[in-house]
């Protein structure tokens, strides 16, 4: 097994006494930084981009992976013990979660997402490393025509998650897109978008649409509606995991590792759709549904280790196809490229040292976060009352830090305002944040493979035409007009969980005191659930 | 909930063809704009620099016709929610206002007053636009970071950030 070989290779990179070190600031910071409320793990890793301006590749991208981890989990505390609704991800682990702490269970709740967390981080990190090595050797026999589909692919997915708006979707993927192609032209040298101005040249850094649309974006949309009645904070209390929460435990934490896993690996839109399946499947296979919806220890421990798994798999795309399927595996592929590392299946290759100290990081930053999340829950609840006129300070203040060590430049400071501008834009009309950024950040790159596979051919459009790059496109094509296709099925074909899924997730954005927020497009998808 | 901010959606639903201009305004400047670059002599095929724009300012188009009849017909884009939002109110425009004076305070500052000054005026016009009124503790916690972060910076990170009215000094 050259693997497990490589596996061995990376602990020996990653248990080193410095990034040992790094690994612990990691996950240290990103619980801190996850537990304030409003920040979640996208905005956690933007707000410390700037670092890697600094510190080595091996050791960032380590204590980045730390982060990563703790940025979630850190959320997760945020909805067990926070009485609102939070951000998509965790908002499943509220309903039950938060329940369970209002009946004085909250140190049992968020000790079933600890240790969830870590069984099913730690079994995705093995399937990761066991899957990424033979994911890159077949990636590395696709030509620049089926990369290009598979893009499109990406694209097309993360704008159709099931129970949101497509329009607002394919909106978003184009603000994103047209962002890409401000600059100069890397093929032809002409300045598209630049209006003349030499700053915009160089194209737009990433850094600054990172920061503007995640940070200042949320910042400023959450400053608009901030919620001036006084939060409830339930304590954390004390107490075990009796012998009955384990037994009722351990089957969820593998359940949700199968669920989460797979859909992290295919780009769907991030950790929402799996963990209300995991959800739906233990309310359904439980013995105790009548406690769900009162504190079912199953529904945390089901969506928080799914949440995880889910995570462990979208880095199998992101290291072996450059392709990021979340908000947060998008902003690490921009730690990367800050280094002028480009992931994509030559990385196992070119980088190996890094890779693997990456993927072995992740098991001990996996350990690091049980050992500090069980005892210290009732110190991380104290950040929840930092007063949030200096947490929404604070992260203005940061970001413009952040964005103006890019490029010492404060033109990049208003453009960040701008892009900041936008993100409070897309909030408020309901357009979805990650296919902006995954145009962003992908665009550019599918132009320079699709006009790369045509130079290939000699400026034929047949060059594009290659028995994989059409499986995509079929499946492309499918995928915009699934509406019309579900229609055509017969009714039972849609799977029953799935479809149920989709309804939890709408029910809950409507329970959020929506309820008008219905499109249009999602009324005629209504009508088709009846069977 | 919805009962009590009737007004905020039915506004919101008004407005919201102002997203719709935007895309299709937005789209059209990107074709434009591809149309007017020069023709390129080493593009072989039909995919030069113009290609992707074109298509990109087409999606934009179409989306923002797709986004406007959406809208005509009831849709409503679904406000993001997070755990320090309210949502049942309208938009507070007068904190929105000032946070973003307190941001362009410190872009225009940073060169001349240096970072040490401009961050700090960043975060306490940020922090009394949020609702802040310890306006003593408010400077101090405002010096201690832009000061802590300006050393942590240029010291522990070897980035420069502009020292302004302070060389010398720090």
């Amino acid at each position: 097994m050259g693997a497990l070989g490589e596996l061995l290779n990376g602990f020996g990179t990653a248990l080193s006494p410095e990034n040992l070190l790094y690994a612990f600031l990691g996950v240290l910071l990103g619980t801190a930084i996850g537990v304030l409320p409003g920040i979640g793990p996208a905005m956690t890793l933007a707000l410390l981009l700037p670092l890697t301006y600094a510190l080595p590749v091996t050791s960032a991208l380590i204590m980045f992976a730390g982060i990563y981890y703790g940025g979630m989990y850190g959320g997760s505390t945020t909805s067990i013990l926070l009485n609102t609704p939070g951000e998509s991800a965790s908002v499943v682990t509220a309903i039950e979660g938060n329940r369970m702490a209002k009946r004085g269970r909250a140190a049992q709740a968020l000790a079933t997402a600890a240790i969830g967390s870590f069984v099913a981080g730690t079994i995705a990190t093995l399937l990761l490393a066991l899957l990424a090595p033979t994911v890159a050797e077949i990636a590395l026999l696709i030509g620049p025509a089926d990369f290009f589909a598979i893009i499109v692919l990406a694209f097309i997915a993360v704008t159709s998650v099931l129970g949101s708006s497509r329009v607002r979707g394919l909106a978003a993927l184009g603000l994103g897109l047209t962002i890409g192609l401000v600059g100069i032209d890397a093929t032809s040298g002409q300045q598209r978008l630049t209006f003349g101005i030499p700053e915009l040249a160089d194209g737009i850094d990433i850094v600054i649409v990172a920061v503007g649309l995640f940070a200042v974006g949320e910042a400023l949309w959450t400053a608009a509606h901030l919620r001036r009645a006084p939060i409830q904070i339930i304590p954390v209390g004390s107490g075990h995991m009796s012998r009955d929460d384990w037994r009722r435990s351990w089957k969820p934490w593998l359940r949700g590792t199968a669920i989460g896993f797979p859909f992290g690996a295919v780009p769907a839109g991030g950790a929402e759709i799996p963990t209300f399946l995991s959800y739906v499947t233990e309310r359904k296979l439980s013995k105790h549904p009548e406690e769900f919806g009162h504190g079912a220890i199953e529904g945390v421990a089901g969506p928080e280790a799914t949440n995880n798994a889910s995570a462990a798999g979208g880095l199998v795309p992101l290291l072996t196809l450059g392709l990021p399927t979340t908000a947060t595996a998008a902003i690490l592929l921009v730690a990367i490229q800050t280094y002028g590392i480009e992931p994509g299946p030559r990385l196992f290759d070119t980088e190996p040292e890094l890779v693997w100290g990456l993927i072995a990081s992740l098991f001990i930053g996996n350990t690091m976060l049980l050992v500090l999340n069980l005892p210290l829950a009732p110190l991380w609840a104290r950040l929840l009352r930092i007063p949030r006129s200096y947490l929404y300070a604070g992260i203005l203040f940061f970001s413009a830090l952040g964005a103006y060590a890019v490029n010492a430049s404060p033109f990049d400071l208003f453009l960040l305002l701008a892009i900041g501008g936008l993100g409070f834009m897309m909030r408020r009309y309901g357009l979805p944040v990650l296919p902006a950024i995954i145009g962003v950040i992908l665009g550019p790159f599918a132009e320079e493979r699709l006009r790369t596979a045509l130079q290939i051919s000699d400026g034929d459009l047949g060059g594009l035409v290659t028995p994989l790059s059409v499986t995509v496109y079929v499946i492309v094509v499918l995928v915009l007009l699934w509406p019309l296709v579900r229609r055509l099925l017969p009714g039972k074909a849609a799977v029953p969980v799935l479809s149920e899924a989709a309804h939890e997730v709408e029910e809950s954005h409507s329970h959020h005191g929506l309820t008008e927020s219905v499109s249009a497009e999602r009324g005629v998808g209504g009508e088709d659930r009846t069977p | 909930m919805t009962s009590a901010a009737p007004g905020s959606t039915r506004e919101q639903g008004r407005s919201e063809f102002g997203v719709a201009l935007f895309l299709g305004a937005l789209g059209v400047l990107v074709i434009v704009q591809a149309l007017l670059l020069p023709e390129s002599l080493i593009v072989r095929g039909p995919v030069g620099p113009k290609a992707v724009p074109l298509v990109v300012g087409t999606l934009l188009v179409i989306v923002a016709v797709v986004l406007a009849v959406d809208i005509a017909r009831g849709g409503r884009g679904e406000p993001e929610g997070g755990e320090d939002v309210d949502l049942t109110g309208r938009s507070d425009w007068a904190t929105m206002a000032l946070l973003v004076a307190a941001f362009a305070a410190n872009a225009l500052l940073i060169e001349s007053l240096g970072w040490p000054i401009s961050g700090a005026i960043l975060f306490w016009g940020a922090a009394f636009a949020l609702g802040s009124r310890h306006y003593v503790r408010d400077v101090v916690i405002a010096l201690v970071l832009s000061v802590g972060s300006w050393y942590l910076f240029v010291l522990g990170l070897g980035i420069a950030l502009p020292v302004g009215v302070l060389r010398g000094i720090l």
